[in-house]
């Protein structure tokens, strides 16, 4: 019972993760409707600014996490800008097929600049909370913490300020935005640049408890893929709901069949909720 | 033939089409009309299978056809063109009216591969299928241009061709005169009415009310997703709550002043040969 | 009526094929370099995987994702069936394409449920689930350590362990693949396939099922991957979970690009092309993507026909009295 109790909270710091970075990419699609496979490449680089930001520049981590995010958001605003812009009148499959040239070649840069090797990002936050015998390492629940911080104000931007209303209504009816003078142009590239952000704060936030290396992009591309795709592509409540059921699968998933299989097990709960509901959990219809 | 029954359908909260019964007169040319956003393309999409009903059933022939997926409704027998002219533009003309004919064609994947009888028989049969709907449609001397090079009103032609290929009772066309001039308008007018003189059974949601009133043998009006009016040109243009539909504040001013003046002149013209 | 039916196409198209083929096959008599058999038949497997990636993404319009993940299945049925079960390569070889046939279909049967990009990313996290099992289902497949010792297939006195002899295999399959292909493209099928990536919802309307059509082509698609896969496996002799995954599609994806999606001659281009400029940027290694990333984006952008694209191009450019001439020429 103790063990479940324990799982569940590294469930929740896990699924916190995904919603970040998964809340960026369904952002993006539902302003865009832009799949961007490159995605999980902003994620690995951001892992890889604030590992440098630490290592080599000793800058602290709070200030690190900043601005690597900052960094990244301005790197996804320029891809806006160079890849995605000026392909937005092209067929569907023509921006995925871009997006997946921006991830190979970030990747193979990152391998350039910072070798293949995995990297250990100490973490900050030392020291185990233990309470009626659960333990939860400072940096997990700072991951908890942070993530819901994060979200409450994602959702406060975007409920009560009126650019993040903006970006509300563009992601209901991007010609609708259009005809009554939404500055389309604009709220894209702002929202590129939360998407890198977002990445680059689950980075710094979620590198520490685990390794950084630059096949971990790829790896949580397929994983916030899934999330959002569950969720129902564009759903900003889906792909929280999303990262959370993925993250509860991996572990839980982890525990009865083996940790070996835990990846799969994300991908099958995909396989079967698309087969049941091909629009994802909280898609719309047609 | 094609007869409908409590039809209706709702998007979320808002019903689009509403309680719709009649049916379809064999033969004979149907106009549905309303004003804009009354519910008419929603309409066509139902009875041509692309939308599955919330409500009523839809039967052709006495056959219900309610909820079959639209390649089936085509091989019954009812074939449909788009509001916006739909063809594969970078085809020639005779592809596109080719790919009308699949529906009459059983070749597939082994067909292709090992190039069977039936694939070439198939092949010929559609050559020929596609060449006569071009004919129907006067385009029979442009079949290899790619569809993409021709006017508008030859792009048009195009998607009826696909349509007719397909071999057809009915006929479903959505505003066939949309985006062409008035004497591009007079021309399809008279081809449409050709293909309605051969045995074809047409229905047409059309704005320019001209063409209506010179083409239609029967009209269908529909408002906010229902019927509120059926008849001949000369008994629905004199109903008052097509007036009240039409100047209700609802259609563009434009729309509103055309169809006021062809409403009197209709009603003028009609009055005039009944005496 | 003189109304000719489609001017005979079939003459003009086929015959620098046949020229190829020609040269293709009497090249070997006169050069004797590994290196250049090596580089050449690695050319003829990928383009066929290239061949099966591009009925589905060029003449249906839709991007399997999954598509390295069924090369991976066809080349590790032909490796465990001829490794393990000692069986002919000549039976494992069919079988491995019908199996790959097979799962293509009940992959379509649940993913055509799915439209455009959720179709893609769906397919992706089959072609995961795939390279992953492939990975930790040890006990049939070796897992990391991968499968070792595939024996090069025999017919009669004929070995194709060596070179020479493997690439006319090789070639024999790349020219079968490209006649199946262009008799598909030219058939009722293919022009209904052109439809359905011109449009779904026209093609519905014209009365075309779009659903069985889109999985008879997933088929084809999945059994030339498994087509390719077993041919990989023999040639190679070992096979590692890494050639199934995502990276490998992409890489077949890009050969398809820079040949030009769609075309006939666009997968065998571009796989010849990108591996050949492969062997010059060898010292890059896994820091080859720096160069064919941008290759990929800028093709997208600049180039979305690739190389056969932007020669139908140039031939349409051409006055129409000059083309006129010409073909008449041919």
């Amino acid at each position: 019972m103790l063990i479940l109790f324990q799982q569940l909270l590294n469930a929740l710091a896990l699924g916190g993760a995904y919603s970040l970075v998964a809340l960026g990419l369904t952002l993006v699609y539902g302003v865009m409707k832009i799949p961007n496979f490159a995605h999980g490449s902003l994620y690995m680089v951001g892992a890889y600014v604030t590992w440098a930001l630490l290592t080599d520049f000793g800058v602290p981590y709070f200030l690190a996490l900043g601005l690597a995010a900052v960094a990244l958001g301005l790197l996804a605003m320029l891809l806006e800008r160079l890849v995605f812009y000026p392909l937005r009148g092209s067929p569907g499959v023509s921006p995925m097929i871009a997006a997946i040239g921006v991830l190979f070649f970030l990747e193979a840069c990152v391998q350039l600049i910072w070798g293949p090797d995995f990297k250990l990002l100490n973490s900050p936050v030392t020291g185990i909370i233990t309470f009626a015998g659960l333990s939860l390492t400072g940096q997990r629940l700072l991951m908890i913490v942070a993530s819901v911080l994060v979200m409450l104000a994602l959702f406060y931007f975007l409920k009560r300020t009126t650019t993040g209303a903006t970006i509300e209504a563009m992601a209901q009816n991007r010609e609708g935005a259009r005809l009554v003078g939404i500055p389309v142009g604009r709220v894209a590239s702002l929202t590129f640049f939360i998407s890198g952000a977002l990445a680059a704060v689950a980075a710094a936030l979620y590198a520490p408890t685990s390794l950084v290396s630059p096949s971990m992009g790829e790896i949580m591309n397929l994983k916030v893929f899934a999330i959002i795709v569950l969720g129902g592509m564009g759903s900003v409540p889906g792909a929280i709901v999303g990262a959370f059921l993925l993250a509860f699968a991996e572990i839980f998933g982890g525990v009865f069949v083996g940790a070996n299989f835990a990846d799969v097990v994300g991908f099958a709960v995909l396989v079967i909720v698309l087969a049941i509901r091909p629009q994802g959990l909280f898609g719309r219809t047609a | 033939m094609l007869a409908f029954e409590n039809l209706g359908i709702r998007f979320g909260g808002n019903q689009a089409v509403q309680n719709v019964t009649g049916s379809i007169q064999p033969g004979i040319i149907t106009a549905i009309i309303g004003p804009n956003g009354a519910g008419k393309s929603t309409f066509f999409n139902l009875l041509s299978g692309f939308y599955q009903p919330t409500s009523g059933r839809v039967t052709f022939g006495g056959q219900d056809i309610t909820g079959l997926p639209t390649h089936q409704v085509v091989a019954l027998g009812v074939a449909r063109t788009f509001q916006t002219t739909t063809i594969y533009k970078e085809l020639s003309v005779l592809d596109n009216a080719l790919l009308g004919h699949r529906v009459r064609t059983r070749s597939g994947l082994w067909d292709a591969l090992l190039l069977t009888g039936r694939e070439r028989r198939e092949r010929r049969a559609s050559q020929e299928a596609a060449l006569a709907a071009l004919r129907r449609v006067g385009l029979e001397g442009q079949a290899h241009l790619p569809a993409g090079s021709l006017t508008q009103e030859a792009q048009k032609r195009v998607s009826i061709a696909i349509a007719l290929a397909t071999g057809p009772q009915v006929l479903l066309l959505d505003e066939p005169a949309a985006g062409i001039n008035p004497e591009e308008t007079v021309n399809l007018t008279r081809t449409i009415r050709e293909l309605a003189a051969s045995g074809l059974t047409v229905v047409l949601i059309e704005h320019k009310m001209s063409m209506i009133m010179t083409l239609a043998d029967h009209i269908m009006v529909l408002h906010h997703g229902e019927k509120i009016a059926e008849g001949s040109p000369a008994q629905v243009s004199r109903d008052p709550r097509v007036v009240e539909a039409y100047l209700g504040g609802h259609a563009a001013p434009h729309v509103q002043q055309e169809f006021k003046i062809d409403l009197a002149e209709e009603a003028a013209r009609l009055e005039g040969s009944h005496e | 009526m003189s109304l000719a039916p489609t001017p005979a196409r079939s003459l003009p198209t086929g015959w620098p094929w046949l020229l190829v083929l020609v040269l293709a096959a009497v090249v070997p008599i006169f050069v004797h370099n590994n290196y250049l058999f090596d580089v050449a038949i690695n050319v003829m497997i990928f383009a066929i995987a290239a061949y099966g990636m591009n009925v589905m993404l060029g003449y249906a319009g839709l991007l399997p994702l999954a598509h390295a993940g069924f090369f991976g299945i066809g080349a590790y049925t032909v490796g465990i069936l001829t490794l393990k079960l000692g069986w002919s390569f000549w039976l494992a070889w069919p079988l491995a394409i019908v199996l790959c046939a097979a799962l293509g279909l009940l992959l379509g049967l649940v993913a055509f449920r799915t439209r455009d990009d959720v179709f893609a990313i769906f397919t992706l996290g089959v072609g995961v689930i795939i390279t992953e099992s492939i990975n930790k289902w040890d006990r049939l497949t070796g897992g990391n350590d991968g499968l070792n010792g595939i024996a090069a297939p025999k017919l009669g006195s004929l070995d194709f362990g060596k070179a020479a002899s493997f690439f006319y295999l090789a070639l024999v399959a790349l020219a079968l693949t490209v006649f199946l292909v262009a008799r598909v493209r030219a058939s009722l099928f293919g022009k209904s396939l052109i439809a359905i990536r011109g449009g779904e919802d026209l093609a519905r309307s014209a009365g075309i099922n779009v659903y069985t059509h889109k999985l008879r082509v997933m088929m084809l698609s999945t059994a030339l991957a498994g087509f390719a896969g077993g041919l990989y496996a023999v040639y190679i002799g070992f096979l590692g979970a890494a050639i199934t995954g995502p990276s490998t599609t992409f890489t077949i994806l890009l050969y398809l690009l820079v040949g030009g999606v769609g075309t006939l001659a666009g997968p065998l281009l571009g796989t010849l092309i990108i591996r050949v400029l492969q062997q010059f940027i060898q010292g890059l290694q896994d820091y080859q993507y720096v160069v064919l990333g941008p290759l990929l984006v800028l093709l997208v952008l600049f180039f979305p026909a690739g190389l056969a694209g932007l020669w139908t191009r140039l031939r349409a450019n051409r006055p129409p009295a000059l083309r006129e001439a010409s073909d008449a020429g041919v």
